[in-house]
């Protein structure tokens, strides 16, 4: 008998990951420049993956030549962006239904223009089948690979890379999901591919595996039973029957055949003794929902059998579950504990950020229990339902701004409104199924949403906006730094913290401020600070902090920045530059890409250079290479420490960083809040939230200053 | 009412081993009778009980788990002595209650005197005269007349076993019958196992007002496949193997002496799967089950073909082409897929075929039933071949009302074991099939060990 689940919500999701249906022209994206094709033709489904490159818009900030002039000071704005074409590459993962191959192959002929390959990689049992065709079709040499050696490289790849590629499925548990991060030892692992059928594969080593059994009850048996039983067509259809329907009505459970009695004798009624057990005994029509999923549980607890079985023989704890059966659905799940979601979280995945190693920061305490997020909104009903309402109503200001940022555009609103489309509909995919990308937080809806944008062409829609502001700002900073200087020590310190904080209060996404920072930016940074909550602030750790500053000076400070403008330039660098003057030397990590308006490694060049002109401590930092400016390999609003830059994860030890400094809400409130590390840590944040305020404790613009030294 | 009818002693000698172990001598013919009332309150007092409280009742029963008969935690070796001078009273029914079929096996004496026939009861009459001249009851129960086992010793009488099943939704006008036929006056014991023992317990007692001494459905299972065995079947081997299984002209059912048992791995097909793990006659083990069994074939081909009965859809599956559904290796690969040594044979994907229309459309209704039963078969097979290996046992039976008239599923079971196991897996069968529990069932209630 097997386990299976009778209740149990959450699985009722009406947005399912739906399979590809023509024209096609939406699906290729980036064909033209195609460079190499790898395709993996199964029993029902042809997967292709595609290495593209992409005009990708990138929005280019270079400074002006000064040569130290004076005059260029009034030069504004600051510095020139150009909108570049950059070419990036893509890996692209298209699939569809083997009937569409025809029609698709014709697709990919008439559009693949730019390319000069003249190989397709395939795999996959029908490419024995349909070598022919796509020799014909495509005018290119077919290669033929053996399918499982590309799944175990595949597979190997994205355990290794993708985050929460892998996770742990429990049913009836809250949350049903538990993803993993990353682990470097994945191996040994029993590799379950479920297409048509099933392959069982023990993958010991990154090239040495087995082929250790299968089934050929599998995706092909769900579909092709399937639809005999229930007249529908297609295999996502029949997903969505099967989740909406009551197994118990076609299965024979324990307690159809023990009556009553089975909770005397230690057995749970819900198990089911016999698959399709009463359609033998019932003379009635049963509903194509209740048949589909029982034909679901069925092939799920099947496979799942097996799994254990074959994991049992071959002393294997870890069992990963693939194949387009999985693919996101949570009621295919139920019945399986460990599974991997092959490509379900993006439709594509940029090499580049793979290729570039991203490592754990050093100073972290644990860096296997290290979770980088504060509130796994798959686990937090209230906050989940608060958070995408909230990323609902701010979608039309981001339409807006994406729009605002390429005036010279055509198309633009047309992007616009494609991407509107597409984060709305992954909203609401959310709401349905908490856990269909991935785990889920404020990170990841804050991620998803960049990378949307980046999808439609919208590489930096703030871009015009942060070069206004670190133009304002910069022209503020020898004002503001004089007035820190006329301060005693002690209430420095604290005007400096002020100054973070403040830089923090103002957001761009609030109208009211964005006109008083245009109109006046002194003003709009003065009333910033008034702003603030008066001490004792909502998290206050200040007397303890500025009791550290009558110490010995840090030797190195690793300082994560937040905003363009204001925040990184009258909060951020006159903070640095007092810790410079007391004798540390200070790391300052920025994001690789542009994220809202978030300040990114390459304006933080500019904008230090620029400081450096005014202001002699900053300038001989740089030379002395006091100062280091270092990227993040995020471009994300949040920021994850286990998955940063490795030539900043060098450089942090090589300098023996013993400080770290997290500013913003992205950064040290919704990620990093708990993280715990080996060294002296400030995370600062104003809270310009009033439900997540009200949630801490707090009001709007309440200030979290968290100053934490570590257990000796 | 019912209880004080159980609770007289006088002509329920054979049920002596209905007192508690507390003294190992006389019959002290109060015992069974306390006891009974004892257990009988046990069970009132629970079903007053919300269901999520039935504590009093849970240990109850577990107390003689996993004993043999729920009403007897414990019997002396006196005790077993003198039940056998003093043998149960007729009539010996077994009786296995599964989630479709209900087995009975009867034991008819041959050896009655005039003096006992003479003052043989009524009822108890009829009862043997009913079940001995027919071969159908009712228009579902059937005698296996083929199963009969002649001329068995059993508790020092000489009889015939007889074989019976019914299907589990006539469970009603059974116990109907035996409140017609006044069962209760001959104050029988039903010794009955599977689910529905449970099941129905109520129904026996409030209809039929008799009292079922259930039986774990395991222990019964084991005990009836080891007794059977071992008494044969009318001077021929119960228990057989195919040769050539997979070659329809050299194919052979042979003969097979099943002289070392242990370890057995035992899969019993009924509605679902359970397969146990035997190492010794009171040493076994539930290694695991599935939910893929006999009723996922009927069900599923009851609902892809309109059949109405087993033999139906085992007819059509007879003639139909299982390769017409299925996809196999070769309509992917080709051919062999080498890599792994699959041969082109193989199925790759049971129903894959069905996921296109224009296929769905070529398939006869025979060929769904071949392709539901092919599936099913292979997966047990495939699962029982993994118990087998995980707990290191070479010989595999296969026993069940599954393989009833199936003899498609039974080859292909021989055949899948021998050949993905390369020869090390030996895929067994035995005549009686879906019988065991039942007998099982009688054994517990004549005590034999």
């Amino acid at each position: 008998m097997a386990e299976c689940g009778a209740s149990g919500s959450g699985s009722s999701g009406d947005s399912l990951d739906k399979s590809i249906t023509l024209p096609p022209d939406e699906i290729f994206r980036n064909l033209e420049n195609a460079k190499r094709f790898a395709i993996d033709i199964g029993g029902s489904l042809t997967k292709l993956a595609y290495y593209s490159t992409v005009q990708h818009k990138v929005a280019r900030v270079r400074s002006f030549d000064y040569s130290g002039k004076d005059a260029e000071q009034d030069h504004e704005p600051p510095y020139e962006i150009s909108v570049q074409e950059e070419v990036t590459a893509r890996l692209h993962f298209v699939k569809f239904e083997n009937t569409y191959i025809e029609a698709c192959l014709d697709f990919i002929k008439d559009h693949l223009v730019n390319t000069d390959t003249k190989v397709i990689q395939a795999t996959g049992g029908g490419a024995y089948k349909f070598k022919d065709l796509i020799e014909e079709k495509l005018r290119l040499r077919v290669d033929k690979e053996d399918v499982m050696t590309c799944l175990i490289k595949g597979c190997n790849f994205v355990l290794k890379n993708i985050p929460h590629e892998a996770f742990v499925y429990q049913k009836d548990s809250d949350p049903e999901f538990r993803f993993q991060t990353n682990h470097p030892n994945i191996f040994p692992y029993l590799l379950v591919n479920i297409g048509s059928g099933v392959s069982i594969v023990k993958v010991e080593t990154e090239d040495r595996f087995e082929w250790v059994g299968g089934s050929s009850i599998g995706g092909g048996t769900f579909w092709g039973l399937g639809a005999l039983l229930t007249k529908t067509k297609k295999f996502d259809e029949l997903l969505h029957l099967a989740s909406k329907g009551q197994h118990a009505n076609v299965d024979m459970l324990v307690r159809d055949v023990y009556g009553g009695a089975h909770q005397t004798l230690g057995l749970s009624g819900n198990l089911i003794a016999s698959s399709f057990g009463k359609s033998a005994t019932a003379d009635r029509d049963f509903s194509k929902e209740d048949m589909a999923k029982s034909l679901l549980h069925m092939i799920s607890n099947d496979i799942g059998q097996l799994a254990c079985l074959y994991a049992k023989l071959h002393c294997l704890d870890r069992v990963y579950f693939g194949g387009f059966f999985i693919r996101g659905h949570p009621v295919t799940m139920r019945t399986i504990t460990y599974s991997i979601n092959f490509f379900s979280k993006f439709d594509l995945l940029e090499m580049d950020r793979l290729e570039r190693p991203l490592v754990n920061l050093p100073l972290l305490l644990d860096p296997s229990s290290y979770v980088p997020d504060t509130v796994d909104l798959t686990d937090d009903a209230l906050a989940r339902k608060y958070w995408l309402t909230c990323f609902e109503e701010a979608l039309d200001g981001v339409v807006k701004r994406a729009v605002a940022s390429q005036p010279g555009s055509v198309d633009a609103a047309e992007r616009a409104e494609k991407f509107r489309q597409k984060y709305w509909s992954k909203l609401q995919t959310l709401r349905h199924q908490p856990f269909a990308y991935g785990t889920l937080t404020v990170r990841s809806l804050l991620d998803t949403r960049e990378h949307c944008l980046n999808e439609f062409n919208f590489p930096d829609p703030y871009s015009k906006v942060k070069q206004k502001e670190n133009g304002v700002a910069l022209k503020c900073f020898p004002r503001v730094i004089r007035g820190l200087d006329a301060l005693g020590w002690e209430d420095r310190q604290l005007a400096l913290v002020k100054g973070l904080l403040a830089g923090n209060v103002f957001d761009w996404g609030a109208k009211a401020v964005s006109d008083v920072l245009e109109s006046d930016p002194q003003f709009g940074f003065e009333e910033a600070k008034m702003k603030l909550q008066e001490r004792p602030w909502l998290v206050d750790s200040y007397s303890k902090w500025l009791q550290r500053l009558k110490g010995p000076p840090h030797k190195c400070a690793l300082i994560f920045a937040d905003n363009s403008g204001i925040d990184v330039i009258l909060g951020v660098f006159p903070f640095v530059r007092e810790l410079l003057s007391r004798g540390t030397e200070v790391i300052l990590a920025c994001n690789s890409g542009p994220a809202l308006n978030d300040v990114t490694y390459c304006e933080s060049l500019i904008v230090a250079e620029r400081i450096a002109a005014m202001d002699p401590v900053v300038h001989s930092a740089l030379r002395e290479e006091r100062l280091l400016l270092m990227q993040t390999g995020s471009s994300s609003p949040c920021l994850d420490l286990s998955r940063l830059d490795k030539g900043l994860a060098v450089l942090v030890r090589e300098r023996g960083a013993d400080l770290v400094v997290i500013e913003g809400m992205g950064r040290a409130v919704h990620t990093n809040y708990h993280a715990a590390l080996r060294c002296e840590s400030l995370k600062l944040a104003v809270i310009k939230n009033s439900w997540l305020a009200e949630r801490l404790g707090g009001r709007l613009f309440s200030v979290i200053f968290k100053y934490e030294v570590p257990a000796e | 009412m019912g209880t004080g009818r159980l609770g007289v002693p006088m002509e329920r000698p054979g049920r002596a081993s209905d007192t508690s172990a507390s003294s190992a001598g006389e019959p002290a013919p109060e015992g069974p009778d306390g006891r009974r009332r004892e257990l009988l309150r046990c069970r009132a007092s629970s079903e007053s009980e919300p269901p999520g409280g039935a504590s009093a009742s849970a240990e109850c029963v577990r107390r003689s788990r996993p004993g043999s008969c729920s009403c007897a935690p414990s019997v002396s070796r006196q005790r077993v002595e003198s039940l056998r001078k003093k043998r149960q009273l007729f009539p010996w029914f077994g009786l296995d209650i599964g989630g479709t079929l209900v087995k009975l096996v009867y034991f008819e004496p041959k050896d009655i005197t005039a003096e006992e026939e003479e003052e043989e009861v009524e009822s108890l009459k009829s009862i043997r005269k009913y079940l001995t001249s027919n071969v159908a009851y009712g228009s579902t129960g059937i005698r296996d007349v083929h199963l009969e086992l002649k001329d068995l010793t059993l508790c020092g009488r000489k009889g015939n076993l007889h074989f019976i099943r019914f299907p589990t939704h006539d469970m009603p006008a059974f116990i109907q019958m035996g409140r017609d036929k006044n069962f209760s006056s001959l104050h029988t014991v039903f010794c009955a196992t599977g689910g529905g023992a449970y099941k129905f317990e109520q129904d026996f007692l409030t209809i039929g007002d008799l009292q079922l001494c259930k039986l774990d459905e395991l222990d019964c299972l084991v005990k009836g496949i080891l007794y059977i065995d071992s008494v044969g079947f009318n001077g021929r081997s119960q228990c057989y193997y195919f040769e050539n299984p997979a070659d329809a002209e050299k194919c052979q059912k042979l003969p097979f002496d099943l002289k070392n048992p242990y370890p057995l791995l035992l899969v019993n097909i009924g509605s679902g799967v359970s397969i146990l793990a035997v190492y010794s006659k009171d040493n076994y083990k539930r290694v695991t089950g599935t939910s893929l069994g006999g009723g996922t074939f009927f069900g599923l081909c009851c609902l892809l073909t309109g059949c109405t009965t087993f033999e139906e859809a085992l007819e059509m599956a007879s003639r139909g082409d299982s390769t017409k559904v299925d996809k196999l290796v070769r309509d992917i690969y080709g051919g062999d897929y080498e890599r792994f040594g699959l041969p082109g044979w193989a199925v790759a994907s049971s129903f894959g075929n069905m996921m296109s229309k224009e296929k769905r459309e070529a398939v006869s209704k025979e060929d769904l039933a071949r392709a539901t039963l092919i599936t099913i078969t292979n997966n047990i097979g495939s699962i029982a071949r993994m118990c087998a290996l995980n707990e290191n046992i070479n010989q595999v039976v296969f026993v069940g009302n599954f393989l009833r008239i199936n003899t498609i599923a039974m080859r292909l079971l021989a055949y899948a074991l021998d050949y993905w196991s390369k020869g090390q897996l030996k895929a067994l069968f035995s005549e009686h099939e879906g019988y065991f529990g039942a007998v099982g069932a009688l054994l517990e209630l004549l005590k034999i060990p």
